[in-house]
C-alpha cells in the first residue's frame, strides 16, 4: 500500500500518463462561505487531481491580493485548522484527489508539531505545503510528517541556483512545486520560453512529478506548459470563480 | 511550542550570548531567530549574508560609514545631563541624544549603513518599511544622500497619525507607496516590502529598519545600531566618571535598544530594561507588549515572541506610538528576555505622555512618544531604587507626533 505521500505522485502521473496536465486546485478553507466550503471542496476534488487547502493566515507574505482577501475572509468566519481538519474529517464521501494543506508555518506551530501530522492523516490530509519555510529550516516539520508517511511539498523558483535545486528536487517528496516567476500568487503571465526551459531544468532533477504554479489562469498557458511538467497549480483564478459563484468544475475543465 | 526555559538552558543562552556567540552560523540568538522566507529569496538572503561577511567589518566600509556618521549624521551625538527629572525622580539621570541625530533619530545609523552596504553589493534600488515614518525618512535622505532610489511602504493608518513625516519623504525624493492590507500599520507595511522584494529580488536592496525579520538582518541592525551604545559607554565613562546602574530604552522592533543594550551586556553592574508599549492594557488587541504577554511563533521571516491568538493569528496591536505599534520584537530581544539579562515591563499610552510632559517642562527636550515609553520605566524604577545613576536612550524627538499631540496632551489647552 502506497503512503499518502506516494499517493500525491500516483495521482499526478495517472492524469499525465493519460494524456492529460494533472491540474493541482487552491482553494481557500471556508472561502467565499464556510456553509459552502464542504459542497465546494467536493466538486473542485472531483475535477482536479489533487486538492490544495488553503489554510487562512493574518500574514501571507507571499500571497497577491486574491489570497490575501480570501484568507482575510476566512479568518473572519472564524475558519482555523481545527475546523478545517474537523471539515475534511467529516466530508460525506472521500474524494478520489488527494487533499494537502497549504499553510504559513505559525498556524502549524500554534496548533503544534507534535500532534499535527496523525490529526492530518487521520483527516485524510496527504501532504503539506509551507511557503516561508525553507529547506534550511524544515527538518523538524519534515521528519514529523514523514513518521505519518507524510509529504512536505518542495518548492522551487526561476531563481533557484542550479545546484540548490538539483539538491531540493532530488529530496522531493509528492511533486515539486515549480513557481514560474519571481512574486506573489494571481498575476497572469505569459510563458516565456526562459520559463520553459527552467521548467525543463527542475524537471530533470526530480524523481517525482514536477507542477507549475503562479499566475496560472488560461488554457492557453496550460497547453504552453504542458510538454515541460506533469501539471500545473490553479489558485487565484480558481477562487475568483468561487467568489463569483459560478461552477468551479467547469472552469477546471476549461484549463484542458 | 510553548517553551519551559529551565535555569540550565537560560545559563547557557546567556553564556554564548555575552561570548559573541550570536547570531550562530544557523542565524539564531538560541532558539530565536533563523530564515522563514519564501524560496524565492533565499538567494537574496544568502547573496546579502555573504555581503555581510565581506563588508560589515571591513575598513574601507567601516571608513565610509563613520565618515557619514561624523559628516552627516552628526556623530557622536550628545550625552545630556537632565538636572531637573535627577532632582525630581531622586536619580542621576543622563540622556542619550539620538534625537540630534540627522532626521531626528537613532533610525539614520542603520539607514546609513546599509544604503552604503547595498551599494556595495550593487543594487540599483531600494525599498523600506516604515512605521512611524522615521525610518522612512532616514532610508529616504540616506538615499537621496547616496544617490539611489527609494520606495517606501507605510501603513495608510501611519500615513494618517504621522502626516508630517509621510511630507518629509516626499521632499527627500522617495516615493510613499500607502498599504490598506491588512493591518494597515507596520506590519502589514513589511508584509508589503517582503513582497516587493520577492517579486523584485534583482537588483533591489530591502532596508529592513528595525531588529527583525529573517537573518542576517536582526545583525546587520544590531551591529549599525551599536553605536548608541559605544558612545553612551565612553561617554558615561568620562562624564559620569561611572557606569550607569541602568540602562533604559523603549522596544518595539527593537532597533534603538538593542543597539544601546548589547554595548552593556558584559558589565555585570549595569541592569538593563527594555520597556514595550503597554496601550490601553492587558487585553489581546491593546497593547504592543510582547515579551510580556506574547508567545513563540515565526512571522515575517524570524522565530521570536509574537502577539498571536490560540490559532497561530497575529493580533492587531495597539499603541499611542506608531513605532512601537508592532506585533513581534527582534530575536535578540527575545533572547535576553529568556536567558535574563534584560528586564521587560511595559508602560501604558497615558504614562507615556505623561512622561513625555514632564520631559519636557523639565529639560526642555520634546522626546518622541515612542521615547517616552522609557522616560516613564526609568522613573518607576527611580522609584523603587532611589539614588541611582540611570542612562536613558532618547530615541528620537517628538516633532513627528504633534498631530497625536494635538489631540491628546494639548487637547483643549490652544
Amino acid at each position: 500500500m502506497s503512503t499518502p505521500a506516494e499517493s500525491i505522485s500516483v495521482a499526478i502521473r495517472a492524469a499525465h500518463d493519460a494524456g492529460r496536465p494533472a491540474l493541482v486546485a487552491f482553494v481557500t478553507a471556508g472561502f467565499p462561505k464556510v456553509e459552502q466550503f464542504t459542497d465546494n471542496l467536493l466538486k473542485v476534488a472531483d475535477a482536479a487531481d489533487v486538492v490544495e487547502i488553503g489554510v487562512p493566515f493574518s500574514d501571507p507574505m507571499a500571497d497577491g491580493a486574491t489570497i490575501q482577501l480570501a484568507s482575510r475572509a476566512a479568518l473572519a468566519q472564524g475558519v482555523s485548522m481545527v475546523w478545517i481538519l474537523e471539515t475534511v474529517a467529516a466530508l460525506p464521501r472521500r474524494p478520489k484527489a488527494p487533499l494537502l494543506l497549504m499553510s504559513y508555518l505559525n498556524p502549524l506551530l500554534s496548533y503544534g508539531l507534535d500532534k499535527l501530522p496523525a490529526a492530518a492523516r487521520a483527516a485524510g490530509i496527504s501532504g503539506f505545503i509551507v511557503p516561508d519555510l525553507p529547506h534550511e529550516e524544515a527538518a523538524d516539520l519534515e521528519a514529523a510528517l514523514a513518521r505519518e508517511g507524510l509529504a512536505l511539498i518542495q518548492m522551487v523558483t526561476p531563481v533557484t541556483p542550479q545546484a540548490r535545486l538539483e539538491r531540493l528536487c532530488g529530496a522531493a517528496k509528492g511533486f515539486v512545486y515549480a513557481v514560474t516567476m519571481t512574486g506573489t500568487t494571481g498575476k497572469n503571465v505569459a510563458v516565456p520560453e526562459e520559463v520553459t526551459t527552467y521548467l525543463d531544468r527542475v524537471r530533470a532533477a526530480s524523481n517525482v512529478p514536477v507542477c507549475a504554479g503562479f499566475g496560472i489562469r488560461a488554457k492557453e498557458q496550460v497547453a504552453r506548459l504542458a510538454g515541460h511538467v506533469e501539471g500545473v497549480v490553479v489558485g487565484s483564478a480558481l477562487l475568483e470563480v468561487l467568489e463569483r459563484g459560478e461552477d468551479p468544475a467547469a472552469f477546471l475543465a476549461s484549463l484542458r | 511550542m510553548a517553551m519551559a526555559i529551565d535555569a540550565a538552558q537560560a545559563a547557557e543562552w546567556l553564556d554564548r550570548e555575552l561570548k559573541g556567540d550570536y547570531p550562530d552560523a544557523r542565524g539564531r540568538f538560541g532558539p530565536y531567530g533563523g530564515a522563514y522566507v519564501p524560496e524565492t529569496l533565499i538567494p537574496s538572503l544568502e547573496k546579502l549574508a555573504a555581503g555581510v561577511k565581506r563588508w560589515l567589518a571591513d575598513p574601507d566600509y567601516l571608513a565610509d560609514f563613520h565618515s557619514e556618521l561624523n559628516t552627516f549624521v552628526g556623530r557622536p551625538t550628545a550625552l545630556t545631563f537632565a538636572p531637573t527629572l535627577s532632582k525630581q525622580w531622586g536619580a542621576e539621570v543622563w540622556l542619550k541624544r539620538e534625537d540630534l541625530a540627522h532626521t531626528g533619530a537613532h533610525k539614520i545609523n542603520n539607514a546609513i549603513g546599509q544604503a552604503l552596504l547595498a551599494k556595495r553589493l550593487g543594487a540599483t534600488r531600494i525599498v523600506a518599511e516604515t512605521g512611524a515614518g522615521q525610518h522612512g525618512v532616514a532610508s529616504a535622505a540616506a538615499c537621496a544622500r547616496l544617490g539611489l532610489p527609494c520606495t517606501v511602504y507605510m501603513g495608510a493608518v501611519d500615513i494618517e497619525r504621522q502626516a508630517p513625516n509621510v511630507g518629509r519623504m516626499k521632499l527627500l525624493g522617495a516615493t510613499v507607496v500607502p498599504v490598506t492590507a491588512g493591518d494597515q500599520t507596520l506590519r502589514a507595511a513589511v508584509d508589503e516590502a517582503l513582497r516587493d522584494w520577492v517579486t523584485n529580488p534583482d537588483g533591489t536592496y530591502y532596508l529592513l529598519g528595525s531588529a527583525i525579520g529573517p537573518h542576517p538582518y536582526p545583525y546587520i541592525v544590531r551591529e549599525l545600531q551599536s553605536v548608541i551604545g559605544r558612545e553612551s559607554r565612553e561617554q558615561m565613562l568620562k562624564q559620569a566618571a561611572a557606569l550607569p546602574d541602568l540602562v533604559v530604552a523603549c522596544v518595539g522592533g527593537g532597533s534603538n535598544s538593542i543597539g544601546m543594550f548589547h554595548p552593556f551586556i558584559n558589565d555585570a553592574s549595569v541592569q538593563i530594561l527594555g520597556i514595550e508599549a503597554g496601550g490601553r492594557g492587558a487585553g489581546l488587541g491593546d497593547n504592543s507588549a510582547t515579551l510580556s504577554f506574547g508567545r513563540p511563533g515565526v512571522l515575517q521571516g524570524c522565530y521570536s515572541m509574537l502577539l498571536q491568538d490560540s490559532d497561530g493569528q497575529i493580533q492587531e496591536t495597539h499603541s499611542v506610538s506608531a513605532g512601537l505599534d508592532y506585533p513581534g520584537v527582534g530575536p535578540e530581544h527575545a533572547l535576553l528576555h529568556s536567558a535574563g539579562r534584560v528586564s521587560y515591563e511595559s508602560v501604558t499610552d497615558d504614562e507615556a505622555l505623561e512622561a513625555l510632559a514632564e520631559c519636557c517642562e523639565a529639560e526642555g527636550i520634546i522626546p518622541a512618544i515612542e521615547t517616552a515609553h522609557a522616560f516613564f520605566g526609568a522613573r518607576r524604577y527611580a522609584h523603587a531604587n532611589p539614588g541611582k545613576r540611570i542612562l536613558i536612550c532618547l530615541s528620537g524627538r517628538g516633532d513627528k507626533d504633534m498631530p497625536t499631540l494635538q489631540k491628546t496632551l494639548l487637547k483643549g489647552k490652544i
